[in-house]
């Protein structure tokens, strides 16, 4: 039977890795995510986890024995947050190259200077073109769900790519919730033993990894990772929905809430997610028509789905915990993208809100309604705004 | 040009690397340097006067890729394929028998 158990998100994942019975994890502390490695070392030293626990001297050092491990053909767990993923970068892009199927929990920190260990998604915001595949957790239960359907994702022949999981730094990490933990042996069933499908490590059948590539062959590798990541949308759909059989938790790489005759629809990510959804009933209470969208899924980046969502509104509002410098946020230039050659479009308004931890309250969100319902009336509107900015400190 | 001496090795690796590109670009089996053609990277090339070479062989002995082979009647002979332009056999040479010259594309 599964356990239901209050834990922080952190607790969560390293509960996901156990579950996932990883072979190697190096991992190094960083705030806010400390507790990932910490609590997979006590399951480690307890016997209750099977695995090489590696104490590294940096996350660049962390990520690349996870890479040398996965190379060798064993399923690689290991966790990181802000700095430390950025740390990471060089890694991450031969991760991805190598097509080494590694989960990494991230829990999600704005990035220095000015240093700040709170919320925001800047770290993996940052790292959205290394080939990664990123999911968003709104809640602990989210947290650990995701990595195991992470592992499964990644691990798939026609994907074969790493694959981050963000959970928001302290709302998440840190804030105790009742989450369900699944069987051993259910999770055993969904995710299998890891057999690697290309790339380990036998004397009796050498190859080279991670080789020098020629402007010959440099971009047919680089397509591979870009089909990879196409692949994978059609994988995650599967595994939503062999997930959803097995352990009854739906998972949509965009989950809609109340959405069906609204004519403003609040999109967002992780656990900004909560308070608009919480936000919307409040509203629709009122009688305005209004919902919410959240993105699970940010890479690869679920382009139908988003032009199936643009179809029921007329106004997007994107509410981003991160900015892209001259454009507003990266969700901001993704929906353009993806709405540019449709016929008809909502209109798109950005917002950047909630950047190191600034808690998004529902006045930030009256304004975000303000804003929104001008550029539904057709009024004059900032493409991007700013909201909750202390403007009398400027 | 005297027949490379790695032919075996390079139609077996060609062979293997015409299928198609493998996940993460891996090098499936050992001798990927030797279809790996490196001449591409030449600005200059050597020009060889075979009436004054006097079959030293010192540029032989200090090419470091190696690009120089003896053809039938043990003159030095060169592969293209492999040769990269660093000069050094010219600059061995004793009898100027090699002269390098930019290379024309």
């Amino acid at each position: 039977m599964p356990v239901r158990k209050v834990m922080k998100a952190n607790e969560a994942a390293a509960w996901a890795a156990r579950l996932a019975k990883p072979k190697v994890i190096a991992a190094f502390p960083i705030t806010p995510s400390t507790l990932v490695p910490e609590k997979i070392s006590e399951f480690v030293a307890n016997g209750e986890l099977d695995a090489e626990f590696i104490k590294v001297e940096s996350e660049h050092s962390a990520i690349s024995a996870c890479v040398g491990a996965s190379a060798a053909g064993v399923r690689t767990f290991t966790a990181t947050a802000s700095q430390g993923l950025a740390l990471m970068h060089e890694i991450l892009f031969i991760a991805a190259g190598m097509r080494l199927p590694i989960v990494v929990a991230v829990g999600n920190r704005s990035l220095s200077a000015p240093i700040n260990i709170w919320n925001d998604w800047q770290d993996s915001i940052s790292e959205r073109d290394t080939g990664w595949l990123q999911f968003y957790a709104e809640n602990n239960q989210e947290a650990l769900d995701l990595i195991l359907i992470a592992f499964k994702v990644a691990e798939d022949e026609r994907v074969l790519l790493p694959a981050m999981v963000g959970f928001d730094a302290f709302i998440l990490t840190h804030t105790v919730e009742p989450v369900e933990i699944p069987d051993q042996e259910a999770v055993d069933e969904f995710l299998g033993e890891y057999v690697p499908k290309h790339a380990y490590l036998d004397p009796a059948k050498p190859i080279t990894q991670g080789t020098l590539a020629f402007p010959a062959h440099y971009m047919e590798a680089r397509y591979t990772v870009w089909e990879a990541n196409e692949n994978a949308k059609k994988v995650i759909d599967e595994v939503f929905a062999e997930f959803e059989k097995r352990f009854g938790r739906k998972y949509q790489k965009i989950e809609e809430y109340r959405t069906d005759d609204a004519e403003i629809i609040l999109v967002t990510m992780g656990s900004l997610a909560g308070t608009v959804k919480e936000y919307v009933d409040h509203l629709r209470e009122k009688g305005v028509k209004v919902g919410a969208a959240k993105l699970t899924v940010y890479r690869p980046f679920p382009t139908e789905e988003v032009r199936e969502l643009a179809k029921k509104a007329k106004v997007l509002a994107l509410l981003e915990k991160n900015v892209t410098f001259s454009v507003g946020g990266a969700l901001f230039q993704d929906f353009s993208r993806a709405l540019i050659n449709e016929s008809e479009k909502p209109r798109i308004v950005d917002f950047i809100l909630g950047l190191g931890g600034r808690d998004v309250t529902f006045r930030d969100l009256d304004e975000v309604m303000d804003i929104s319902k001008r550029a539904l009336a057709g009024e004059e509107f900032d493409e991007v705004n700013w909201i909750g900015l202390r403007k009398e400190v400027l | 040009m005297a027949e490379s001496p790695f032919k075996a090795d390079i139609e077996r690796v060609q062979k293997e690397y015409s299928e198609k590109m493998t996940p993460g670009a891996i090098a499936k089996i050992p001798g990927s340097s030797v279809v790996n053609k490196t001449g591409s990277w030449r600005v200059f090339m050597p020009d060889f006067n075979r009436d004054k070479c006097v079959r030293c062989y010192l540029c032989y002995i200090y090419c470091p890729e190696p690009a120089i082979y003896l053809d039938e009647e043990n003159y030095p002979t060169f592969d293209y394929d492999y040769c990269k332009g660093c000069g050094i056999c010219a600059n061995e040479c004793p009898v100027d028998a090699i002269v390098m010259v930019r290379e024309s594309k």
